[in-house]
């Protein structure tokens, strides 16, 4: 049985990787609406979550995609609590621009 | 051309198109739908290497979880129509320059790191990623971090129940 | 037991000082008298006992408290060295102190803080001893500043005056120049010798192998006399002396008259043999002190306050006293010593009891006539002043005829000008006698009123001091001298040949006695054949004025001395301090501009964070890359 990176190669998994981080990172600096840099910070956890079974695959060992269980389990949490903030926000701001969230200045 | 190499670069192409898209759509409720889209992508490609129990769960988490917790806080907030004002220019060029910056850096890393095999990948010849052998791992190496994770959704379900109670004091 | 008596010896005093610190203020006015006097008379009483076995057995009693500091080949003890210089000198300071704390629970019993002040005598007797009786120049030194300390807070005591708090300052001023030059003594002794230890100095100076030292021996000896005269009074710093009469009488009595001052002179007997080596240096000691003596005694001509009369006369003594030191006649400097601390102490604390009695008064000119009325004073202040004027056969010319005789054997110049200010002496002295309680009372009818002879216990000391006085000679008769015999150990093997008597030694008596009722003579036609009183400050015009001021030395260290010392503080005050200050400051307002410009970097937007969180990143991760 042929490791299937034979034919895909690991340095394709890697740029896709990459790519896809640089487009979550390019999600938080370019959107204002915080939903949207949300859904960026997860396109960044999915990114190096594929990286990991990317390699765990390389390296023929399971720890890596234990790794990305535990990854999932935080990214869940996560979002729970920072949606739970977000809705307070809405609640005392009445948008969700971060560009209003400047009290903490100076 | 094997047939492999053309799945990935279709499913690779659509997961990248999707967060693209994600980042890059007005109305949020399509950046929600684009992601879910993202996140099949990427459950593709875990089914592709072979990681079938992490692709269920993929979609059962991401998809089946998380978004829905998006969709419902995007209409929780009537955020149909998005009038967004653009960011001031400035702020449009940084957040280029990094993404050019941050690519270069993690490919230069990567490229100039510890250099891709040959082309043979050794193969372990036993099944090292079937559910059953995970399962193993997972409980007996790695059962504290286990039982941590289970303390981790606890806590932060307690989190989310007390950030969203109504504060008496205030009404 | 040695050890434990010398340890009550130094520490009864110091015990009565903390007493009338921290209680004498609840404990009323009699109890901290006699605590204060009962702390000062048992080191007497241990003083005595030790004085006794000394004179049996002859032999010095050395005590180790503790190893003080050790370098590698410098030892340093903390120790009590009593032998017979030192035992002879806490006799005198223990027993002379006793009398005058007996004399103060009268004297200061009107004042408010009679407790600080029998707390501040009893320290200064705690210092004194220590000095006395330390077994080395580092010791000694301790009590030496300590005394120091003591003259200041006790000349200063009526602190609300400024005056006074002035006179106070001065003198420790300059006893502070004269420590320096104790100071710079026994570090080149040290530097020399390795030890400062004095029985282990005297026997490395005389083992004898120094005579290429001679000039760093001769730089140490005159350090050591610096220090010896700034705290003795000789010149060039004398002129805290009279100034330091602004204190209470008991302590002009105590400190300047019997023991703080003859510290200097203790301090060179004690290092005898290193002067011995030093002989240009014991020159300009011989010279220094008698022309000392004779300017004193010139200044003491013309001054009007009884107390400051005293005080010339008393830097005039030591002049005399440091004569025969720097003529090596050590035995005779001790002697004089001796009967200097009885007969002044008793003129001052005669001098003590007029002004008690006239409230306050102390210029001569509104006294007179009270020789009617206060007869204890009279006729003790009558007989101190025969001691001091030399008059046979009181104690007073023993020692003062030995010191003459010394002189006319070395140098003749040195021995006329000691006696001319012997003849002064008797001259200034009986002036002041005649101005004092001859004639009529020249004060005001108010204090005619109040005339009345001090309480016992002001005369009581009067009384045991005058009978001192009158003896006192008995200690060392020329021929049969029991002091030279006693001190024998501790001096030099030259200078104990007894010379033997002969006429020119009787021709010196009797020119000196001559000279003596000469001076009393004059006096006597002065004041009481003319009947002249001295006359108002307005009207002393000529030679007398220049006296009357001092020579103007005040005035002199104050335009040499002081005033570009003012200016020397000035100029740092405003050019250096403020350039300090800037730079120091500058520290500040540099942080400060800093931060001004970092707190830009905190505006609040997360966008902003964001990028710079991003920035971050690839900044670590480049260096992390190029690193390896």
């Amino acid at each position: 049985m042929n490791n299937i990176l034979n034919q895909i190669g690991i340095e394709n998994y890697i740029f896709l990787s990459v790519i896809l981080f640089c487009i979550g990172v390019f999600g938080v600096l370019y959107r204002r609406n915080a939903i949207i840099v949300f859904m960026s910070i997860e396109i960044m956890l999915n990114a190096v979550n594929l990286l990991f079974v990317a390699f765990s695959t390389y390296h023929q060992d399971a720890q890596g995609q234990v790794f990305v269980f535990f990854s999932m389990a935080v990214a869940a949490a996560e979002v729970a609590v920072g949606l739970a903030i977000l809705v307070s926000i809405f609640k005392n701001l009445g948008s969700i621009d971060i560009n209003n969230l400047k009290n903490l200045k100076g | 051309m094997s047939s492999i190499l053309i799945i990935f670069g279709v499913l690779a192409a659509i997961t990248i198109a999707t967060a693209f898209l994600t980042i890059y759509s007005r109305n949020p409720i399509h950046s929600a739908i684009y992601l879910v889209i993202c996140f099949f992508s990427i459950a593709g490609h875990y089914l592709l290497l072979n990681a079938q129990f992490l692709a269920i769960v993929h979609i059962i988490v991401y998809s089946g979880a998380i978004m829905i917790l998006f969709l419902f806080t995007i209409m929780l907030m009537n955020l149909n129509k998005e009038n967004e004002v653009h960011k001031p220019r400035i702020t449009r060029l940084g957040a280029i320059v990094s993404f050019c910056l941050i690519s270069l850096v993690l490919i230069a890393i990567f490229v100039n790191s510890k250099p891709i095999t040959d082309g043979s990948y050794d193969v372990l010849g036993e099944d090292y990623q079937s559910i059953k052998v995970l399962g193993k791992v997972l409980l007996n190496e790695y059962m504290v971090p286990f039982e941590f994770a289970s303390i981790l959704l606890l806590v932060a379900m307690i989190g989310t129940v007390l950030l969203s109670k109504k504060e008496k004091s205030e009404k | 037991m040695e050890k434990n008596l010398a340890l009550v010896l130094v520490l009864a005093p110091f015990l009565g000082f903390l007493f009338n610190v921290f209680f004498g203020k609840k404990a009323g006015k009699n109890i901290v008298g006699i605590i204060g006097t009962l702390s000062v008379a048992v080191s007497f009483a241990v003083s005595l006992y030790f004085f006794l076995q000394i004179n049996e057995t002859k032999k010095p009693i050395i005590i180790d408290l503790f190893d003080w500091f050790s370098l590698q080949s410098f030892k340093i003890n903390f120790g009590f060295l009593l032998d017979q210089l030192s035992l002879l000198w806490l006799l005198f300071v223990t027993g002379i102190g006793a009398l005058i704390h007996l004399y103060s629970i009268s004297y200061m019993h009107d004042d408010e803080n009679m407790h600080k002040f029998f707390a501040y005598l009893n320290l200064f007797i705690f210092f004194m001893i220590t000095l006395v009786i330390g077994s080395n120049l580092l010791v000694m030194f301790i009590g030496w500043e300590g005394v120091g300390l003591c003259s200041y807070l006790l000349i200063g005591f009526w602190h609300k005056n400024q005056d006074y708090n002035d006179a106070a300052k001065k003198a420790f001023i300059m006893n502070r120049i004269g420590d320096l030059g104790f100071l710079i003594g026994i570090f080149t002794i040290g530097f020399l010798f390795s030890t400062i230890d004095f029985v282990d100095l005297k026997e490395v100076v005389l083992g004898g192998t120094n005579s290429g030292n001679t000039l760093w021996i001769g730089i140490a000896a005159l350090a050591l006399f610096i220090g010896a005269s700034g705290k003795s009074a000789q010149i060039p710093l004398y002129t805290w002396l009279p100034d330091a009469m602004a204190g209470p009488t008991p302590v002009s009595a105590l400190i300047h008259a019997a023991t703080m001052v003859t510290a200097g002179i203790f301090m060179i007997t004690r290092m005898n043999f290193l002067f011995e080596m030093a002989p240009l240096i014991q020159n300009i000691i011989a010279i220094v002190g008698a022309v000392t003596a004779l300017v004193a005694a010139t200044i003491g001509l013309v001054q009007n306050d009884i107390k400051k009369v005293l005080a010339y006369s008393t830097v005039s003594q030591l002049g005399l006293m440091f004569l025969a030191l720097g003529l090596g006649a050590y035995e005779v400097a001790v002697f004089h010593v001796i009967t200097h601390a009885f007969f002044k102490a008793c003129l001052f604390l005669g001098s003590g009891s007029v002004i008690h009695a006239l409230h306050g008064e102390q210029d001569m000119r509104k006294m007179g006539g009270l020789k009617n009325v206060m007869k204890i004073t009279f006729v003790t202040f009558l007989i101190a002043s025969l001691a001091i004027s030399g008059i046979p056969p009181f104690s007073g010319f023993f020692s003062k005829d030995e010191i003459l005789m010394i002189a006319f054997e070395n140098n003749i110049t040195l021995w006329i000008i000691a006696s001319l200010a012997s003849i002064m002496t008797a001259f200034y002295m009986f002036r002041l006698l005649y101005l004092t309680f001859f004639k009529e009372f020249r004060g005001t009818e108010e204090q005619k009123h109040h005339l009345h002879e001090s309480p016992s216990l002001i005369t009581f000391p009067l009384i045991v001091l005058a009978i001192l006085a009158a003896i006192g000679g008995l200690i060392s008769l020329p021929g049969n001298s029991w002091l030279h015999e006693y001190l024998a150990p501790v001096l030099p093997a030259v200078i104990n040949e007894e010379h033997a008597f002969g006429t020119t030694e009787y021709m010196l008596m009797t020119i000196a006695v001559i000279g003596g009722l000469i001076g009393i003579g004059i006096a006597f036609a002065k004041y009481i054949k003319q009947n002249q009183v001295p006359k108002e400050d307005a009207q002393i015009v000529g030679f007398s004025k220049i006296l009357y001021n001092k020579y103007y030395v005040d005035e002199f260290y104050e335009l040499i001395i002081v005033k570009p010392i003012n200016v020397l503080s000035n100029f740092f005050r405003d050019t250096i301090e403020t350039a300090l200050s800037a730079v120091v400051f500058g520290f500040g307002k540099a942080a400060e501009a800093v931060g001004t410009k970092g707190k830009i970097l905190q505006n609040g937007s997360i966008g902003f964070y964001l990028f710079a969180f991003v920035l971050g990143v690839c900044a670590i991760l480049t260096c992390l890359f190029l690193a390896k």
